[in-house]
């Protein structure tokens, strides 16, 4: 009972993903490590998303904003010269989790479609005010000087060494994701997101009001917990940026443009919501599905749509659903 | 004679034109079971509202327990020991019948911002949410989803996260609203159980459950409070007569 079905893929799917640069190696197909790299790099940030959009009920639709201001953090140091990973990573998530916060504040005191729009704009804000600064290249972008330096440490220059680091990673995020959602704090957050599609589902006001107010009337108030759940979301998507910045060592606004927010969300979605595991299935699914489709045909995004419709119609919890039935 | 647990005064609430609540006074005694009873329209569930702190009222004062309250929200209001039920079934459907009332036990033991142990090994938790749970009848249910309970079944886990909070006062918004004859039969035995340990307050149309579970009845027509008394008082009023109860049976 305890070792689940759930346990059973998650270790396997460990497993897989600590051999691929074993595997690309053997085969001389360094680019592997480099596509699964990316792909464990969008997990951690569809998993940050998955906390508020899943568990919080939160439908942020821009998320992109914490993976540009991580990898501008990281950007910006550099072309001062200033290469320390550990310096730059805290900043990335500092920074991240400071626009969270103000993001945060002002939108979660909505819901539905303001809350949607709200953290939409703030994201094309951040847009645009990457598009502004000309200093680091406007809306081309500019190159990232070095990677990350970790004083001897490690080093990310060498691309297997880099991998296992951001593997490392995503196992911790996924480690520390699962036990925040089922300690309190978790729970105070999913029950805040329990009662609101009832509330919707009634569809009027007063009862909305009702409802809404049910989770304060057993004296929850849940609004600092969406918050910090927000924030956390933010710092964590943040080092996903950080991430980034080394993987493509180049960085531009289209790291913050709302389409990069939407395919965040869609891995979140095609793995399954609530999972934590799912998203970053969605993100090695929607990356690896990229990757092939685009060498058969440059049309490959009528291929994939369709593909994404189908799972949402018919797989409602998502991939990660269909392998593990449990919980 | 002790202060009333709950005491109201001048409480008035308007939604644009109307008048939900008209300068209510109302005193509720330490431990009594109090009945609001009242036409369709009446204010009734405003006036819970008000009190539960969700409503913040125009004119008006609460006293609860010795204090003003009249500017504390739902949230302050319910950790002084005020619970509220909804007159709509409001409970978490994708938690189980325990992790409901867990839930309402947490929300009474201090902030949430617990981020590495499983709530739901937690022993503090678990065992008074199971207790509270049996109470109500429903201890063979605690691991069914709460979306899945018999609509009866529903309203007492309403009650049970209620309890969980350790009120000192219950709000119940039609308890018995939409039950079958047999539910609303264990709901009032339940409900009569919880008589004298805890105050209720309670707002219902079935009036065999209300003449069966209430000390006093205060009637409420176009947000006023015309008479408030004993059953048997309240029976015999003629202006409730009127009003209310002898609608077109007049003898």
């Amino acid at each position: 009972m305890a070792i689940s079905r759930r346990a059973i893929v998650l270790a396997a799917g460990a497993v897989l993903l600590a051999l691929v640069p074993p595997v690309a190696g053997l085969l001389n197909q360094p680019f592997y490590v480099d596509l699964f790299r990316r792909m464990m790099i969008f997990a951690i940030a569809a998993l940050s998303l998955d906390l508020i959009l899943g568990y919080g009920g939160m439908v942020s639709f821009g998320h992109a904003a914490y993976l540009g201001i991580g990898a501008y953090a990281v950007g910006i140091f550099a072309f001062y010269g200033v290469d320390n990973g550990f310096l730059q990573w805290s900043v990335a998530i500092a920074a991240s989790a400071a626009a969270a916060l103000v993001i945060g504040v002002i939108s979660i005191r909505t819901s539905g479609v303001y809350f949607i729009m709200i953290t939409l704009a703030f994201t094309q804000m951040l847009y645009y005010l990457g598009i502004s600064l000309e200093t680091y290249g406007g809306d081309n972008g500019m190159p990232l000087k070095t990677r990350s330096q970790f004083a001897g440490l490690v080093d990310l220059r060498n691309p297997s060494a880099f991998y296992y680091v951001v593997l490392a990673l995503l196992l911790l995020f996924l480690l520390l994701g699962r036990r925040l959602v089922d300690a309190r704090f978790g729970m105070v957050i999913r029950s805040a997101r329990s009662n609101e599609p009832r509330a919707r589902a009634i569809g009027f006001a007063p009862f909305r009001y009702k409802l809404a107010a049910f989770v304060l009337a057993i004296g929850f108030a849940p609004f600092r917990y969406k918050l910090a759940a927000f924030v956390l979301a933010g710092g964590a998507c943040g080092l996903a940026g950080a991430l980034l910045a080394n993987q493509t060592e180049y960085l531009t606004p289209d790291f913050m443009h709302w389409t990069r927010s939407g395919e965040i969300m869609f891995m979140v979605i095609l793995g399954g919501m609530r999972t934590l595991f799912g998203p970053v299935l969605g993100a090695v699914v929607l990356l690896g599905l990229e990757d092939v489709l685009s060498a058969l045909t440059e049309h490959w995004q009528i291929i994939l749509g369709p593909f994404l419709v189908v799972v949402v119609l018919f797989a409602k919890r998502g991939l990660f659903g269909l392998v593990s039935r449990d919980g | 004679m002790a202060e009333p647990l709950i005491a109201v005064r001048g409480l008035s609430k308007s939604f644009g034109g109307l008048r939900a609540t008209d300068r209510v006074d109302l005193d509720v005694e330490d431990g009594e079971t109090h009945a609001i009873i009242g036409p369709n329209g009446a204010g009734k569930t405003t006036l819970i509202g008000q009190l539960a702190g969700d409503l913040r009222p125009d004119a008006g004062t609460t006293r609860f327990a010795g204090r003003d309250v009249t500017s504390l929200d739902a949230p302050a209001r319910s950790r002084l020991g005020l619970a509220r039920s909804f007159q709509i079934t409001s409970i978490f459907p994708d938690f189980s019948a325990l992790d409901n009332v867990a839930l309402a036990v947490q929300a009474h033991s201090g902030h949430s911002f617990h981020f590495w142990r499983p709530a739901r090994a937690e022993r503090e938790l678990r065992e008074p949410a199971l207790a509270v749970l049996g109470g109500v009848g429903l201890g063979a249910r605690a691991d069914v989803l709460a979306a899945n309970l018999a609509h009866g079944e529903q309203r007492q886990l309403e009650i049970a996260m209620a309890l969980a909070t350790r009120p000192r006062l219950l709000l119940l918004d039609e308890p018995v609203a939409g039950m079958g004859l047999e539910e609303t039969q264990r709901m009032v035995r339940l409900l009569s159980t919880l008589k004298r340990r805890v105050t209720i307050v309670l707002v219902e149309h079935d009036m065999d459950a209300v003449f069966t579970l209430a000390d006093r009845i205060s009637v409420m027509v176009y947000g006023r409070i015309i008479a408030t008394g004993s059953p048997e008082e309240v029976r015999g009023n003629a202006e409730v007569r009127r009003a209310y109860l002898g609608e077109g049976t007049e003898s």
